[in-house]
């Protein structure tokens, strides 16, 4: 009888600080000390907690080791496991209680307080490779339902009522996309898992695949009772090792044990699902491209319509919906549209995962009832800007989306509300920036990556694109003049209006959201050639004050020796030699170095 | 998978194994072993496992039995602590794994302490 479950992430943050071996370690002295059978390791999917990785937990008390190292395992087991004493030095800080011997409880902490784990209920809680722990769980309960006690229109009514809306980007209401397919006539139809995740800096559907692989097997049988289609398919990026392997495992075991194939329930009803792999082209994210990928050609968009609902993959009726989407309908149809729509905004239904990165405290996977504010994801949740520094603006939807500025931090996260201010939900990355990012060069950063992914089929996105890009170089390196970002504005909304895909549709995003917020910094860059955050170099200098006393260091430092100067006098920066690195600056003891 | 109770069959099965994987909460009855050195040379480590053992057997949810370091008496180990909720804390000393079946009906699911096992003044 199992005494002690130790759970260990094995989430892909966690993986790369090593808890598998932490995992090893932990199976080999449970053999030693004969505890096999009454302590049981598990690798679980992700807690979110990233930042403080790798994380253990060690049930029934409950205890959430945070920063574990392979060398800490012999403690926790020698003291935790076998004396039953808590190595409260490993405890993560907020769970320790003062003076007592327990814990308090992980829901209760700000990191876990204000947010609501739907998507994510099983990540950290279960062997994502056990399918019988996903089946105590309420697991393929829902499939069960579907299948035995609700027709096939009634599991899209429920989904319809329930509000729920896709969760990869455009936030279409998922319900009406399978009435669609739903209506079409047609013997062959296609599920389709868009698991591709191009985002850079997200990672919600990788971690929903690696914690919680079964939730999306099990919709996607549910989505194909609800269309009448036999075939599933799941494009995952290659990159994904640890997610494919565990989609693997669970596919499998799902046939084992009859939940995938023929027959299901006795119900006469059958699906299968097999894995497609893409190769990391952002492109390969947008629908029709996926289905063309998958078809086994080039990864480009076709015009719609014909919309996949109609013509997709393989010319069939086809519908695509986004992992973490997925994710939400077995509760969905267990629970009740009600109880689904009660979660978040009027018109955004239920939670949003968020990969939260950049410059904050918590750095994780958070999920949150939609209209949660800003401020409470990025204050609370996220434990503020580390540093001491300022709250500048946070980023959302990707290369895509916008950036939206400290001033609307108190905004209610919503579909509606993040396009109303010229950003998008996108699939849910978040990535804040400090008094230290300049707007222009993020715009940049996100513009080099469309010019990178764009497929080259039409020339608005393509060209477009790069001269785009070429204009924003412009502002960083001092050439502009207030025409070019006249210009640079004319350029996005043409780019806006004439590309095919919603990659070209939306690349201007980050542009124009900055132009918009950040106006006051593009201005700086083209009339005072100044970058007010110091990131654009060909902006700044490095200048010598009165401070200094002629320690000689930043002379020794300079990797291309461009500082001269005697031992006890005033120094001075080679401008032509310096490259602008600021390494003098960072070490010079006595604030004599100036970034202007 | 042919049919539903199959199914179910399994989320019974599994689900009385993972009770212990959910962290103790408020409205729980603990029931708490001293695991020490001492507890564990005067026979602790077979009292926890029958404890768990009539848990699972009687498939007593809301109940969760935890261990914790040296209770301070180690000449009267194996020590138990049982929280009820609402109710004042019982120590039983001297368990066996019989005396654990003892505890569970008469005290767990009956509500009468075993007074037979409770620490006294003069121990
Ligand atoms: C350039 C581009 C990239 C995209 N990448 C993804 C992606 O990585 N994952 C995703 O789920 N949706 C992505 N989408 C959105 C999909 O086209 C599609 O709308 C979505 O998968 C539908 O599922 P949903 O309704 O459940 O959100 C992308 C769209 C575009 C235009
Ligand atoms: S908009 Fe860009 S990515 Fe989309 S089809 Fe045109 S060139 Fe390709």
């Amino acid at each position: 009888m199992i005494r002690n479950h130790v759970l260990i992430c094995g989430g892909t943050g966690c993986t790369s600080g090593k808890s598998r071996n932490i995992y090893e370690r932990f199976n080999t002295l449970i053999a030693e000390n004969n505890l096999t059978g009454e302590v049981q390791s598990v690798m679980t999917g992700c807690f979110g907690l990233c930042a403080l990785g790798p994380v253990v937990v060690v049930y029934p008390e409950g205890a959430f080791y945070s920063q574990v190292k392979e060398a800490d395992v012999d403690e926790i087991v020698s003291e935790h496991i076998i004396k039953g004493r808590i190595v409260k030095r490993l405890l993560y800080q907020e769970t320790v209680k003062e003076g007592e011997d327990g814990v308090s409880s992980l829901s209760e902490t700000s990191f876990y307080k204000k947010q609501m784990r739907l998507a994510l209920r099983n990540c950290g809680v279960i062997n994502p490779e056990n399918i019988e722990e996903y089946i105590a769980y309420d697991g393929y309960a829902a499939l069960a339902k579907a299948l035995t006690e609700m027709t096939p229109q009634q599991v899209v009514d429920t989904l319809k009522a329930s509000g729920l809306r896709g969760r990869g980007g455009a936030g279409f209401p998922t319900g009406n996309k399978w009435q669609f397919a739903k209506d079409v006539p047609g013997d062959t139809k296609y599920v389709c898992c868009n698991a591709d995740e191009g985002d850079p800096g997200a990672f919600m559907d990788r971690s929903v695949l690696e914690g919680d692989p079964h939730a999306v097997l099990e919709a996607m049988a549910i989505a194909g009772y609800a269309i009448g289609s036999d075939q599933g398919y799941i494009y995952v990026r290659a990159e994904y090792p640890i997610a494919v392997a565990r989609l693997e495992v669970a596919i499998k075991q799902a046939k084992e044990y009859g939940l995938l194939g023929d027959n299901i329930f006795g119900t006469g009803f059958n699906f299968d699902v097999e894995i497609r792999l893409g190769a990391g082209a952002f492109v390969c994210g947008e629908e029709t491209a996926l289905m063309t990928s998958i078809e086994g050609n080039r990864g480009e968009p076709r015009p719609r319509p014909p919309f996949p609902a109609v013509k997709g993959l393989f010319a069939k009726p086809t519908i695509l919906n986004n992992v973490e989407t997925y994710a939400n309908v077995p509760q969905i149809i267990l629970k009740g549209s009600e109880w689904f729509s009660a979660i978040g905004t009027e018109k955004s239904k239920g939670t949003k995962v968020f990969a939260l990165g950049g410059k904050i405290q918590n750095t994780g996977l958070v999920e949150v009832p939609m209209g949660t504010t800003l401020r409470t994801i990025i204050e609370d949740i996220g434990g503020g800007i580390p540093n001491g520094k300022k709250f500048k603006s946070a980023q959302t939807g990707g290369p895509s989306g916008g950036c939206i500025p400290a001033s609307l931090i108190d905004i209610a996260i919503d579909y509606e509300s993040l396009l109303a201010i010229g950003s998008m939900m996108g699939s849910g990355g978040l990535i804040v920036m400090d008094e230290d990012s300049c707007m222009v060069d993020i715009a940049k950063f996100f513009l080099e990556f469309t010019v990178e992914e764009s497929c080259g089929k039409c020339t608005p996105c393509r060209i477009g694109t790069k001269r785009l890009l070429e204009l924003l170089e412009k502002v960083t390196n001092g050439s502009a003049t207030l025409a070019t970002l006249e210009e640079m504005e004319r350029l996005c909304y043409y780019i806006k209006d004439n590309s095919l895909c919603g990659l070209g549709q939306t690349a201007p995003n980050p542009v124009l959201s900055t132009l918009k917020y950040f106006k006051d910094e593009y201005l700086a860059h083209v009339t005072e050639k100044r970058c007010p955050a110091g990131v654009c170099k060909k902006l700044i200098s490095f200048k010598i004050n009165e401070k200094c006393v002629g320690c000689t260091l930043c002379a020794r430092k300079c990797p291309v020796s461009a500082i001269n100067g005697k031992v006890k006098e005033k120094h001075m920066i080679d401008k032509e030699k310096c490259i602008k690195c600021g390494v003098c600056a960072e070490n010079c003891k006595f604030k004599a170095i100036d970034r202007v | 998978m042919k049919s539903i109770e199959e199914l179910k069959a399994i989320k019974a099965k599994v689900q009385a194994e993972l009770n212990t994987r959910d962290a103790v909460g408020d409205a729980d009855t603990r029931i708490v072993v001293g695991m020490a050195t001492c507890g564990i040379a005067a026979g602790a480590r077979p009292v926890l496992n029958a404890f768990l053992e009539e848990v699972k057997n009687r498939h007593l949810s809301g109940v969760k039995v935890t261990q914790t370091g040296c209770l301070g008496m180690c000449r009267l180990e194996p020590m138990v602590e049982v929280y009820v909720p609402g109710k004042d804390k019982v120590t039983y000393i001297k368990i066996t794994p019989d005396a654990v079946k003892k505890i569970i009906a008469e005290h767990i699911v009956n509500g009468n302490v075993v007074s037979e096992y409770v620490i006294r003044n003069n121990n």
